[in-house]
């Protein structure tokens, strides 16, 4: 039933779209927005294993209905293996997935380049998190808690620290999240592109109030954030004019 | 029946393992009830049967903990090992039988100390993880987890040292490395794990306990201390720890998958030596996965996305020796064959999950959601836990001397069975979506709510499941018909004794043919 060259069809298949799938790695547009990236690897990598477990059920089930014991005494009848196709039932499974495994790294490994490499043109914020909140400050100065306003079509820097335990700035939406801790700086990126509304939670255990610790990234038009933003810093000003440093 | 004594006092393999066997199930049922407890509360969004997260956090920790260390762990090493390693090997007991009583007192000592969360005030509310800085400045007492880690961890390595030895100086004349069963070369692998990196996991639980009580700061990173260090040293074990788990669990399916099929294990040095070793050859290079998104450099990243990947290449090979070991069987579909066929399955579904979390990009959404809870419930948590039931059905005629029921096995089966696909199959849909892991609440979150309901009838299911097989076990260790000595016809040595085995287990060494190995089953020669 299995031919030895059937499997080798396999690998030589798999080998192929793997190194055709390197070459035409293209980069797309100005902005490589991660979250699509993401969207279109995991759709492919479901296929994948999709394929391998339907493959492998498929063949258990058959075995399990075809080879059913029909008389009580009845043994089994498989036969013994030459040393010739014992090996090469290692080895061709070995290379079949071996091929499959560094498809999937390749694919895996550009789409990590565009997660980590963040385009020059961007926001970058300072975020310090906290039992139980999100703190952020932005270039000028201006913090906000919980509640991340950017301007769309712009790529969104965070740095990010904690003041206590491991905290995780999770936002579903944007497909990332990174761990914020003491006594180092993590970072994470997102391209908000149009405007909308995106949850923000804590996906590292962080303590008793865990599951509360929710925030919101509010992805506004650019003007709109402009003037917030320069209302908020003069706001900021006035405040600092008021209180004198001693 | 022999008197108290007679058990807490012995030092015969098959009593020791099967006091490991009682400890572990009493592990499991309480960290089972604490699984119920915490579908029940997450079957409506706000408080349902507590108001106080920290009850929650508590159960959450008690149920990982348990299962990994009281249940999962001593029920594989410790009670299969134990109770049939000596027999599959022909030897009278283990080389050293004192160190094995010693080993099984500690275990209860364990199972004690973690229990002792539901009476102290401010129980431990670390996850099983015990990550810094939390584990540090949390009201719970983190002590009573590291102490019982400790406790467990001594217990395991007895048993590593205990195994080693006696399968490398105590196998009958004839019973050669090639012809050992892959039950037995999959613990030997699991206790070599064990022995190397047990001491790395017993490091990072006391410096914990060092911050936490002493004032120590390996930890803290305001006096020169790093919080990442304590998640690499907990990996460094907690990873391998999954193949600790995986290689006996996926041994007991070998020895019933070829039983019920009466045939010879597929390819069995392929298993041995391209499954067993290549597992254990990459154990300890892959740990970073748990780490991709706690700020590690990237480098690392990437270069154990390879590793992990590679993974793939030991546990496929596993699996189509373990598939290929029914080709023209004579498949005979009792309970413990639906078990394991049970593990096929899921673990086929559960391995096959984790190809996407061994990608760090795509590890970046998916990564502490209830996609990972998902994944790893059916590939190793649901997987070897159906692999122990599986098995303590197959050697239940030769450690009681009864047969259990059939029937109500396999009603269990199905009910288990069906229950946990309703469970984790949705857990792994809902994390996609985004619904985080380790939440008390999820008032954000409001369209998970059917989910969390469907998961809560479905926890219901795997609850009566479990319970029939294990009631099924007691009513036929007293009720139950008396069984033959070899009721499944198996080649393997373990049946070739008494039903149930004398102390010594043979009259005399048990002696084999020239061409005697444990799958001999009808090979045209």
């Amino acid at each position: 039933m299995f031919r030895h060259n059937t499997v080798l069809h396999a690998l030589a298949w798999w080998a192929l779209t793997g190194s055709a799938a390197l070459a035409a790695y293209p980069p797309t547009g100005a902005v490589n927005d991660p979250a699509r990236g993401w969207d279109r690897l995991w759709h492919e990598v479901i296929v994948d294993i999709s394929v391998l477990g339907v493959i492998f059920a498929a063949i258990t089930a058959w075995f399990v209905i075809r080879y059913r014991r029909r008389d009580p005494a009845q043994e089994g009848g498989s036969f013994k293996l030459t040393t010739a196709s014992a090996v090469g039932w290692a080895l061709i499974p070995t290379f079949v997935f071996m091929a499959d495994d560094f498809y999937l790294a390749a694919k895996g490994w550009a789409l990590w380049n565009d997660y980590r490499s963040v385009p020059a043109e961007r926001l970058e914020v300072q975020l310090e998190s906290g039992m139980y909140s999100w703190d952020y400050t932005y270039p000028n100065g201006v913090k906000v808690q919980n509640e991340l306003k950017v301007p769309a079509g712009k790529p969104v820097l965070l740095r990010m620290t904690s003041r206590d335990t491991i905290h995780s700035h999770f936002i579903p939406d944007f497909r990332v999240k990174e761990d914020s801790m003491p006594g180092r700086v993590t970072y994470l990126w997102f391209y908000p592109e149009k405007p909308g509304e995106h949850i923000v939670t804590c996906a590292e255990f962080c303590g008793v109030m865990h599951s509360y610790m929710v925030g919101k990234v509010i992805v506004v038009a650019p003007a709109d954030f402009t003037a917030w933003y320069e209302q908020e810093a003069a706001r900021l000003a006035k405040q600092s004019a008021a209180k004198p440093e001693a | 029946m022999s008197s108290w004594k007679e058990w807490i006092f012995t030092t015969d393999h098959k009593r020791v393992g099967i006091l490991y066997l009682i400890g572990s199930m009493a592990a499991f049922g309480v960290a089972g009830l604490m699984a119920i407890l915490m579908r029940i509360e997450l079957s409506s969004i706000g408080p349902t049967i507590t108001a106080d997260p920290s009850n929650y956090n508590v159960w959450l920790y008690f149920h990982g903990a348990a299962m990994i260390l009281g249940f999962q762990i001593p029920a594989l090493t410790g009670f299969f090992a134990n109770y049939v390693i000596p027999l599959m090997i022909g030897a009278k007991d283990v080389a050293f039988p004192r160190l094995n009583a010693l080993s099984v007192w500690l275990f209860y000592a364990g199972i004690v100390l973690a229990l002792l969360t539901f009476v102290i005030p401010d129980p431990p509310d670390v996850m099983w993880t015990a990550y810094p800085p939390y584990s540090t400045i949390t009201r719970g007492n983190t002590a009573f987890y590291t102490f019982t880690v400790l406790t467990l961890g001594f217990a395991s390595i007895l048993g590593g040292v205990n195994f080693l030895t006696t399968v490398a100086y105590m196998r009958a004349p004839g019973v050669t490395w090639n012809k050992l069963n892959i039950f037995v070369w999959c613990t030997l692998a699991a206790f070599v794990l064990q022995l190397i990196f047990v001491p790395v996991l017993g490091t990072a639980v006391t410096l914990i306990t060092f911050d936490k009580y002493l004032g120590t700061h390996f930890f803290d990173p305001l006096q020169g201390g790093d919080v990442l260090i304590y998640q690499n040293l907990f990996w460094f074990y907690s990873h391998p720890a999954v193949y600790v788990i995986f290689l006996p669990f996926i041994g007991v399916v070998y020895e019933i998958v070829a039983t019920f099929s009466k045939n010879p294990v597929f390819n069995y040095k392929m298993v041995v030596y391209g499954g067993v070793f290549g597992i254990v050859a990459i154990s300890g290079v892959v740990w970073v996965h748990h780490l991709y998104v706690s700020g590690m450099a990237d480098w690392i990243r990437i270069g154990q996305m390879v590793t992990t990947l590679m993974i793939s290449i030991p546990v496929g090979l596993m699996v189509i020796g373990l598939v290929g070991t029914l080709y023209k069987g004579a498949i005979d579909f009792r309970a413990p064959m639906l078990w394991a066929l049970g593990v096929v399955f899921l673990f086929l579904i559960g391995g096959l999950t984790g190809i996407p979390l061994a990608i760090p990009s795509l590890t970046l959404h998916l990564s502490d959601t209830y996609y990972v809870v998902g994944h790893f419930h059916y590939v190793m948590a649901v997987a070897g836990t159906f692999a122990i039931f599986g098995g303590v059905y197959y050697f239940f005629p030769k450690m009681t001397g009864r047969m259990y029921h059939e029937g109500t096995a396999r009603w269990g089966f199905w009910l288990t069975f069906i229950g946990v696909n309703i469970v984790f199959w949705t857990m792994m849909s809902i994390g996609v979506d985004g619904m985080p892991r380790r939440y008390y609440d999820y008032a954000h979150f409001p369209q998970f709510l059917r989910a969390h309901q469907l998961m809560t009838l479905g926890a219901s299911l795997i609850g009566v499941g479990f319970a029939l097989a294990v009631i099924n076990w007691i009513h036929g260790a007293w009720k139950g018909e008396k069984a033959p000595d070899n009721p499944w016809g198996s080649r393997s040595l373990e049946w070739t004794t008494t039903t149930p085995p004398p102390p010594g287990n043979w009259a005399e060494v048990p002696k084999v043919a020239e061409d005697w190995n444990p799958y001999a089953y009808g090979q045209r020669r």
